[in-house]
């Protein structure tokens, strides 16, 4: 019985993505075709594997505001690198954002688990740090298409079987973490931590240690979208990204993960992607205006935070009367 | 005993307020070293223009933080409410005072909608208002597309730009300093103050003292939604336009300053003092750092480690404290 009220919340979520899907399919048939749902997957794989690590900082009832200046700080040092070094190989290339990403992660990650200032400061103040270094550094200029070289660009587009690196790459993503979070034990530890702080360092888990981890992949996986993103738009600017994080964020609730902490799953988390990038794709197809973009997102998010809160209360108040029984 | 009683309590209260207002002298002076314009008191008075709406905000953002929530918001309601007055300005030809009032009245509901959510639902006010912060400057969106408006009455431009009589100082100034007075007595010296303080140190021991916690946070979300429509009109008559992307990303800004300020993130503690000084330290830096050419973005870097060291510090202060005092009673 309790499972099934758990497993309800991603149910909802998929016959309404399913619903939607036919609406806009009736209006615009067009939407339906392979080639579009391609172009959405693609949009919306920078989306998922950000919002993979923020689900993850969210679990432990952190959040990372920094994501998105950690995107445009590594999309900009690596198209910089790439500028003035094209001779450095892809692959080098690939490695280093991670590195980035990996540096700025664990930065945000020392502050909140051994100097123990709270996810929220620490990531508004990196915000800011990591935001203002890529104006810095690139001077207030961009780097434009033509300053990239061919094989830069062709990262995230070039494929095998139809599906893009890009995809691929999200794809992988999303099936690491689901496996991470559901199978191993350090995947457990971050809903136990998120679950009960204090609970699950009496049953001896290493709460600074799963802290940094968390803020270490998420700054990583936004490295490694840093140069996808780039590349993918061959242009890094000072404002790429801009306002990324309270999308990232935004489809994190869609999909059900509570602020609280320790309650979300990897399948709720692209549900709500999906939900997102369809919403975007959708509109250009059916004639409305883009600028309606951004007040549906508000309202689908809006209707998501309530069902979210009107269940959670379903699901306490089941256990209370099953604990009475 | 009274006095070795309130030492302490005094040191604490005081000691981020005391490093804040140390850095806010260290600040003047250095940039009065670096640039000779910087000293020039019209130009001081001048420049509050570009932080006074921002600062008006910061005031009842004081109060959601201290209660415990968050309102992330505040810059979607400044949209919405700019996009409401530029409609009536533009269609309806209406004046001035039914321009504040459609700007107030806009924000106040905007805020009583986050605040009922929020009390009546019980969801997090972290998600309503990320939500609120798409919703509200997506309406702006639908309604303006990518047009501005432009035509605003002629005295409509006094709120966001006049002076006092024939001196120099800004109105906004002095509204702000008023608010910020009454925001002080408020905090400091009432029962709704009190009762601000006992919701964010523990919401359930406040209402088992009977103190209806609802009730105050949902008027602490009005609150800020009638002060966010404030800011608006403000900052719609001192640029004298409307755009929807009006004020992007002020959200994140308001709250670093009121964090920086000395209000605790998770509620229960921070005082008047310390966010007005915030207020003025972050503003004059900007000016300053402009007057000497320094990029806004070198602001933005420094503000970030302020941020950090905010936090940090004192609590590390406290920890030096109490173990000197350990010291102190092993001997």
């Amino acid at each position: 019985m309790l499972e099934k009220v758990v497993k309800k919340r991603e149910f909802i979520l998929l016959v309404s993505l399913v619903s939607l899907i036919v609406i806009i399919g009736l209006r615009s048939p067009r939407f339906l075709s392979i080639g579009n749902f391609r172009d959405i997957l693609d949009d919306t794989a920078l989306l998922a594997m950000v919002a993979m690590g923020q689900f993850m900082v969210i679990l432990i009832a952190g959040i990372d505001l920094s994501v998105g200046a950690g995107v445009a700080l590594t999309g900009m040092s690596v198209a910089l690198l790439h500028q003035y070094y094209p001779g450095i190989p892809i692959f080098v290339i690939v490695l280093l954002s991670i590195l980035i990403g990996f540096l700025l992660g664990s930065f945000n990650g020392i502050l909140v688990s051994l100097l123990r200032i709270p996810a929220i400061i620490v990531t508004l103040g990196t915000l800011g740090i990591y935001r203002g270094f890529v104006s810095l550094m690139s001077g207030g200029t961009w780097v434009s298409a033509h300053e990239m070289s061919d094989a830069f660009k062709n990262l995230p587009r070039g494929g095998f079987l139809g599906v893009s690196n890009l995809l691929f790459v999200a794809i992988l993503c999303v099936i690491i973490f689901g496996v991470f979070l559901k199978y191993t034990r350090t995947g457990r530890e971050i809903y136990a931590v998120g679950g009960n702080e204090i609970a699950s360092q009496y049953v001896g888990i290493n709460l600074k240690k799963i802290k940094y981890l968390v803020f270490m992949i998420a700054g990583s996986i936004s490295g490694l979208a840093g140069l996808l993103w780039v590349a993918r738009y061959a242009s890094a600017q000072s404002d790429t990204a801009m306002g990324f994080e309270l999308v990232v964020i935004a489809a994190c609730v869609v999909g059900g993960v509570s602020f609280f902490g320790g309650s979300g799953t990897t399948l709720g988390v692209v549900l709500g992607v999906l939900f997102l990038g369809i919403i975007n794709n959708a509109l250009t197809q059916i004639n409305i205006s883009p600028f309606w973009q951004m007040g549906l997102q508000g309202l689908v998010i809006l209707v998501a935070v309530i069902i979210n809160t009107v269940m959670e209360k379903r699901t306490k108040e089941l256990i209370i009367r099953r604990k009475n029984l | 005993m009274k006095s070795t009683e309130k030492m302490p309590i005094w040191r604490i209260l005081m000691q981020w307020e005391a490093i804040l207002f140390f850095m806010f002298v260290t600040m003047i002076v250095v940039d009065s070293k670096l640039s000779p314009y910087f000293l020039d008191l019209n130009n001081m008075l001048r420049t509050t223009f570009n932080f006074m709406e921002k600062a008006i905000i910061v005031l009842p953002m004081m109060f959601i933080i201290i209660c415990g929530d968050i309102d992330i918001s505040v810059a979607g309601i400044i949209a919405l409410s700019s996009c409401f007055m530029g409609l009536a300005s533009q269609h309806l030809g209406v004046g001035t005072p039914a321009l504040i009032s459609i700007g107030l009245l806009t924000g106040l509901s905007a805020g009583v909608l986050n605040g009922l959510i929020i009390t009546k639902i019980g969801v997090p006010a972290i998600a309503v208002t990320l939500a609120g912060l798409f919703l509200f400057r997506g309406i702006a969106y639908v309604i303006l597309g990518d047009m501005a408006v432009t035509t605003y009455p002629k005295s409509f431009a006094y709120l966001g730009q006049g002076y006092i009589g024939n001196t120099r100082i800004p109105f906004e100034l002095v509204l702000f300093i008023i608010l910020a007075i009454i925001f002080g007595i408020v905090l400091h010296k009432t029962t709704y103050g009190r009762k601000l303080f006992a919701i964010g140190n523990n919401s359930t021991a406040a209402r088992f003292f009977g103190i209806n916690v609802n009730r105050i946070r949902f008027l602490n979300f009005a609150l800020i939604g009638l002060f966010s429509g404030l800011a608006s009109v403000l900052l719609t008559s001192r640029i004298g336009s409307t755009r929807p992307n009006i004020a992007t990303g002020w959200e994140l800004e308001i709250i670093t300053i009121t964090v920086l300020g000395g209000v605790y993130i998770f509620g229960g503690a921070g005082n008047i003092l310390g966010v007005v000084i915030s207020i003025f330290m972050v503003g004059l830096a900007r000016f300053g750092m402009g007057l000497i050419n320094v990029p806004g973005v070198v602001m933005n870097i420094a503000m970030g480690f302020l941020l950090i060291i905010a936090i940090l510090l004192p609590g590390s202060l406290r920890q030096l404290q109490s173990k000197i005092l350990a010291k102190q009673q092993q001997r």
